[in-house]
This record gives C-alpha cells, structure tokens and sequence, in this order.
C-alpha cells in the first residue's frame, strides 16, 4: 500500500521544500492577505480539479470546463440581478454545470465518441456562444447580497474553504467507501472487466461528466462573488490548470489509478510556485515554464517507474494452434 | 541447390514450462501445396510462428533454399521470400490496393520519389496473375473480405514470395470463393511456390493439398502424400492420445434443472437455434473448434450478446438477460477466456477484485465494510490457496493460475446459480490446473450448474457429465460422459460424416 501513495508523499515534500526556502528567502510570502488571495484564488481550481480527477480515474477527460465555467458565471450574474436568494443561485449554477457536462457525458458514454474531442468541441462552441449571447459584454452592478455569498468579507474565506474541504473529504470518502467509487476505478483500469463484473459503464461515465460539471459551476460561482463584476472570458486555459494538477497529484492519465489527496496536493504546489516566484525575484513569465517543468517530471517519474517494473519479463501467453 | 524450398528440423519450443513443440519436422518442395493439420493447441501456430520469425525456437534447424539460417526474424524471413496470409487479412485498411502491394516490393530510401503510374500498372499485372480484377485505386476498406485475401496473395508473389503460408484462408469465405482461392493455388503452383496450408476443414485438405502433415501435442505425427490417408486415418492420426492427466472428477448426483436454453439465435455471431439444459451438480462441457460460437454463446447466456431469438429459462423461469448485471442478478457468473484483459482487474488488489461483482455483499447500509471484504478476500485465499503477498497485492503481480483463482473467487462471491467458464485453465501452470479441476469438482458437489469451454480434449472428457459439440453456430449433438471419446468429438467438430447423423450446412 506504501508504494501506491508514493508520488502523494513527494509532492507533499517538494511543497515542504518550497515552502521552507521560501520562509529563508522570502518571508513576506506568509503574509496574511498573500495567503488568504491565494487561497481564495485557488479553491475554485480545487473544486474544478475534483471533477476532473473523476473523469480522468474513468479514463476520459474534459477540457471543456474553462467554457462550462465561463457559461455557469453569467448564469450566476444573471440569477444574481434577478435577486434570486444565493442558495437558489447556486442551485441554478450546479444545474447548469451538470447539464454541460452530462451532455459531453452522453456524446462520450452512449455515442461513444472519444472524450477528447467531444470536450474540445465542445470547449470552443460553448466560449463562442457565450460571446454570441453577451456580446462579450461583461456582466455589471451585481447587488451587494451578491459579494462574498451576502456574507462579510471576513467571513467568506473560512465558508469557501469549508466548502472545499467538505466536497474533498464527502468525494474522497465515497470514492473510498461506496461501491460507486469501486465502480469509478473499475471502470477506468479496464472498461471490459468492469462491464464484465456488472457494472454499467456508460453511467459511470455520464455520472462524473455531470458531477465534473456541476462541481466546475459551482467553482465559477465562488470565482464571482469575489469581484464586482462578471467578465464573458472567465476560465480561457483554466483546463489545462486543471489536468496539470490532477496529473502532477499522481493520477494515471488512462485511468484507474489516482487519489484525491494527490489532486489537492496538485493543486497546492502549483498555486504556491507562481507566486513564489515572484517573492522570489523571478519575473512571473516564467511561471508557465516552470508549471510545464513540474508536469513533465511528474510524468517522467511516472515512465521510469513504469519501466523499471517492466524489467523482469513477463510470461508469455501460451500459443495456441 | 536444394530440393526443399523450406525444412524444419527438430524444432522445440516452451513457453513458461509449457511444451508447444517437441521436436517438430516439416518440409516443403516448390510447388507444392503442404497441409498442415492437428487439434487446437496441436502447435500448428507455433511452428507458423517460427517460420515466419515470430518467435525464437529453442532448439532446432531451420533452413531455407539450402541455406541453414540459424536466427529468424520476420524481417530475414520476408527477405528470404516467406509471407504468410492469416483468417484476417492483415493490410491497411486506409491505403488503396495499389500502395499496399507496393508497400511490400519497392525497395528504397523514406524519400525516394512514388511512380503512381508503375505502382498502378504493377498491382494490376500482379492481380491480374491471380485471377482478380480488382481496381488497384480502391481503398482495402471497401473490399470484401476475399478480395482482400486475393491482394494478400496478389502482394505476396509481387514481393517474390516462395513460400506462401495460408493460415485459415477460407474461413470467412462462401463456397465460390473458397473454388477461386483453389485455383490461385494452382497457379501458385504453377510458379513453383510452395504453399503451407493450414485448415480445419478435411474437405477442402483433400481437394488442394499435396502431402499432409499432422501435428499433436506439439509432435509430428506423420507426414504423408495426400493420396495415402483417407478421412478416417487422418482423424485418428489427429486424436490418438492417451488421457494423460488424471481428473478428480466427482460423482454427484444431479439435481433441477439451473439453466435451460430453448432455440436462441445470434445472427450477428452465428449462433443458430440452440437449445441445451445444465442440471445443478453437473458439469456440461462445450467442446467444438475455436471459431464455433462457443464464447459467442457464453456471452449470449451472459448478457453480452442478448438473444435475437429463443428462451433462456434459471431455475425453470424464463427470463430475459439483456446486460451483465442482469445475468448476475439472476446468478449467473462467467469467468471468460481472456483472463488479463476481461477476468480481472490487473490494477486493482485481490481483495477490491474478490469483491467486485458483488459489493452488495460486503456492504452495509450502502458503504462498503472493508472488514467484511477483508474477510471475505482472505476466506478465499486460503480456500481457493491464491498465492499472493497479501490480499492487497494488485492482482497484475499475480501467476497466470492464481489470477484465475482470483477470477473465480470473484464469482463464487455472488454465490451464483450457473457458472460459465471459457477455457478455465489456458495458459495456467500444471500444479494450479489441478487445484482449478478439483475446485469445480467442489463447487458441482455442492450444488453448482457448470458449463464448461474447453479447447483441451483431456479437459473435456476428464471434467464434463455431458459433452454438447458446436460447430458453425449450432450444437451438433450433446454426448453422455461415457458415450464421449476423442473420435466423436473431433467427427462432430468438424462437421464430418461418421456416426452422426450429417448436417446440410450449406
């Protein structure tokens, strides 16, 4: 069981790491409003992040959730100027999500069309009705009941992260723990086996492209209520954020293999090294480069690890005549 | 110069201790059509596969044109002049006919500058020699299958092919196109190819071979001119084996009927009107060639394929088994061919894959009880004796025969009604073989309807109450245990006229 939770252990040390030399170098980094813009920031991303972990442990993928987001933050702009009350809003905006997503779901699951290019088609026609629909006008005067969820503004930090912290513990339990979850890894490791084993894999999939969905609305409406008005352009390459973290967490990219903890873990060494860098003296332009450093030794781990385990050779299946 | 275009000599080759050749002769002269004939698992494909470079013998000769060559690959074995046709054609579907002949002769640089007019006039010439009028500009997806085979063919002798190996050619072919690949072996023959020729069907062995060679048990039993055997000998030349192996098979008095199937059919594999009963307590082997219907059925009864037509009766009422977890909700497990791929769950741990199909088991109140699924994992290591690390290793770092103990572990879980097994022991080591025979003796004592899929005949008549044969879709007849033999087995399989009654087929 140890081996399995290696690469959770080694992000967890590189962010000890950097965190520890960002305490010697810079230590204006632990600042109180740094660390709370950052967090704040980043709990959406997380959110967003933990759909897209259960796609991917099911072996497909969603790159779609940049325009998802987008849409579900007019939608919430909308609902706000119609003076729904938040809880109904945020109904609205995870409805929203989890139509967008169970429709990828549905092309993906029952037509059986490859998930990348379903979600990148998708990607690109959703932004662009957006646009249509808005005019790329951005959506303005949001009543204040609207701003930081009606709460006071010292409050919201702890209520968002509360959120977070429930959906990473309630998803990751029932991962764990409920025979859905099962389903979920069953279905990403090997499709036939599982079907085999009586599980209905086209659900299993439809399901996490609609929870994907609705956990990305519910991200763009703790993204909105932070700021004073809504641009049409929200989330343009939040996608790849995304799927950076899941993979650098330790999720197989083909499925079946992947923890929550690794995501969580994903999400927070890239959210700390961009603004690290910039403690650090380091121009912000090298943020990307870095983040596409950490994605590649990830994967490069991954690629040794995989072909030291394939030294000893396997036994041949026996011919048949 | 030699008088053999190709001679193997005392060819051995195991595969993780398992013998697939034991000293294997065979020859071929120009001209010649060689058939190659024997059971499943005789080591036909084997002894194909070491010609064409596939795989590596582990000892003996192999020497082709007069030249000794002591290491074949598939690159050495193409460049010597040896190609080989299989059931499937093996082109690029996205390539017109033209390039894919061309792909095989034209030699050269990646850069060097493609002569459309050549390669068009060269395809036809080359198609035109073995009788087809193909367009050379059409795309290989558009043919049919014998079409294809003739480009197969048509490439071959454009890449100077002297030996021409056809693995199963006719097997998706209709009648007319099976007459027109006899006749491009005439003109094989004609050139002075020799032909290696590899066919289940007896009938068309007699009409288009020269000399036949049968393989069993990894041995060549004999190797005659076509003129000097009749049906008969051939077959007995195919069966005469000693039951080797000794099965624990137990006498259990059988009980209701489990499973009853009435007239199903599945056009789209084949499967026509087929009705059998299995009794709790009883095993029912499924005997027949590989490309019967037997895993076709087992998926039918499964919920894989649902049943375009006829009843499928549990326990005596009829159902409908439309999905997997229909068939296990009416207690049905089935424990399929390809272990690695469908069976298991390489990357999941014993105890997540024991549990699998049936969670509801270990669960409470809709949440999994991981002591209960500790338990049950663990009762089953130690009853079914899985040798693992834990029941926490992934079921991936497991022996082929312990994967399989896992596999069956999985369905003993659901405590199922009827259990389909497709080729429970294929590719398992000896001593697990035994362990897995005398388990399904257990499990039919207490109560278990077994079906059985077995290409191994000692298999068969060692493990079965009752022996159904399949052949082309249908069962052929279902023989008592001690009214079985390796004979009448092999007759029905291949749909030969002996005791039985014969069958129109066509």
């Amino acid at each position: 069981m140890a081996s399995r939770h290696r690469r959770e252990a080694s992000v967890a040390a590189a962010i000890l790491l950097l965190l520890a030399a960002l305490a010697v170098v810079a230590p204006g980094f632990f600042v109180r409003e740094n660390l709370s813009d950052l967090l704040l920031a980043n709990v959406p991303v997380l959110l967003i992040a933990i759909g897209a972990t259960l796609v991917i442990l099911t072996g497909e993928i969603d790159i779609s959730v940049g325009s998802v987001f987008a849409i579900c933050g007019v939608v919430a702009g909308l609902a706000a100027h119609l003076g729904l009350p938040m809880l109904v809003i945020a109904l609205a905006v995870c409805t929203a999500g989890a139509i967008l997503g169970a429709a990828n779901g549905a092309l993906v699951a029952y037509v059986g069309l490859p998930s990348i290019v379903v979600t990148l088609a998708t990607l690109v026609a959703w932004r662009d009705a957006l646009r249509w629909a808005t005019q790329g006008a951005w959506i303005q005067d949001l009543p204040p009941a609207f701003q930081w969820l009606g709460l006071p503004q010292s409050t919201y930090p702890f209520v968002a992260c509360g959120i977070a912290l429930i959906l990473q513990v309630t998803v990751s339990w029932t991962l764990r723990n409920v025979a859905a979850g099962r389903a979920v890894y069953a279905t990403g490791s090997d499709a036939d086996a599982a079907r085999l084993a009586g599980f209905d894999t086209a659900l299993v999939k439809l399901t996490v492209f609609a929870v994907g969905g609705s956990l990305t609305g519910l991200a763009a409406l703790l993204n909105a209520v932070r700021f004073n008005q809504i641009p049409s352009n929200a989330g343009l390459g939040l996608e790849m954020k995304v799927i950076a973290a899941v993979v650098v967490g330790g999720a197989a990219i083909r499925g079946g293999r992947g923890t929550l903890a690794g995501t969580l873990l994903g999400v927070t060494l890239l959210a700390i090294v961009g603004p690290a860098l910039v403690f650090v003296g380091v121009s912000a332009y090298w943020e990307r480069a870095i983040q596409g450093a950490i994605i590649l030794s990830a994967v490069a781990a991954d690629a040794f690890r995989g072909w030291r385990a394939s030294l000893p050779p396997q036994a041949p299946a026996v011919a048949q005549s | 110069m030699s008088d053999f275009l190709l001679q193997a000599a005392a060819i051995t080759k195991n595969y993780a201790g398992v013998h697939a050749l034991k000293g294997v002769s065979f020859d071929l002269r120009p001209g010649e059509v060689h058939a190659l004939v024997g059971e499943n698992g005789a080591g036909k494909s084997t002894l194909i596969k070491v010609i064409t470079g596939a795989v590596t013998p582990d000892s003996g000769t192999l020497t082709v044109g007069g030249r000794h060559v002591p290491h074949m690959d598939p690159h050495t074995s193409r460049s010597l002049g040896i190609a080989a046709i299989y059931q499937q054609p093996a082109l690029f579907p996205d390539l017109t006919v033209a390039e894919n002949i061309a792909l095989a002769r034209e030699p050269g640089s990646v850069w060097r500058r493609v002569h459309w007019k050549t390669r068009r006039r060269v395809a036809t010439e080359l198609l035109e020699r073995v009788g087809a009028s193909i367009d050379p500009d059409r795309i290989v997806r558009t043919l049919s299958m014998p079409e294809q085979q003739m480009v197969e063919i048509a490439k071959a002798i454009g890449a100077d092919a002297r030996v021409l190996i056809m693995d199963e050619p006719t097997a998706s072919l209709t009648e007319r196109e099976v007459e027109q690949l006899f006749k491009v072996t005439a003109v094989l023959r004609e050139h002075g190819v020799g032909t290696i020729y590899i066919s289940h069907r007896l009938d068309e062995i007699f009409a288009v071979a020269d000399r036949i060679t049968v393989l069993r048990d990894g041995e060549t039993v004999a190797t005659r001119p076509v003129a000097d055997v009749d049906r008969a000998t051939l077959i007995r030349l195919m069966v005469g084996r000693e039951l080797s192996a000794v099965f624990p098979k137990r006498r259990v008095t059988a009980g209701d009927v489990a499973l009853e199937v009435r007239n199903i059919s599945h056009r789209a594999s084949a499967l026509r009107d087929i009705s059998f009963s299995v009794r709790r307590g009883e095993i029912l082997g499924l005997a027949g060639l590989v490309g019967s219907g037997r895993t076709e059925l087992a998926e039918v009864l499964f919920g894989l394929r649902p049943a375009d037509a006829g009843e499928i009766l549990v326990g005596g009422v009829p159902v409908k088994i439309g999905s997997p977890a229909e068939a296990i909700g009416f207690g049905i497990g089935y424990v399929p061919e390809d272990r690695r791929h469908h069976g298991v769950v390489l990357e999941m741990s014993v105890a997540a894959n024991t549990t699998l199909a049936n969670l509801n088991g270990v669960s409470r109140h809709g949440l999994i009880d991981r002591s209960a699924e500790r338990d049950a994992a663990t009762g089953y290591l130690q009853q079914l004796r899985i040798k693992a690390a834990s029941i926490f290793a992934d079921v991936g770092s497991l022996s082929g025969g312990n994967q399989q103990k896992v596999a069956l572990a999985r369905w003993l879980s659901t405590n199922p009604e009827v259990l389909i097994l497709d080729e429970p022991t294929q590719g398992v080591d000896v001593g697990s073989k035994a362990e897995i025979h005398e388990l399904m003796g257990a499990l039919a004592e207490r109560g278990l309807a077994i079906v059985m899929i077995s290409s191994e005949m000692p298999e068969i008549l060692g493990m079965s109450d009752r022996i159904a044969v399949m052949q082309a879709g249908r069962i052929r007849a279902i023989l008592p245990r001690d009214e079985a033999n390796q004979d009448r087995i092999l007759h029905l399989a291949l749909d030969e006229p002996s005791s039985e009654r014969r069958v129109n087929v066509h």
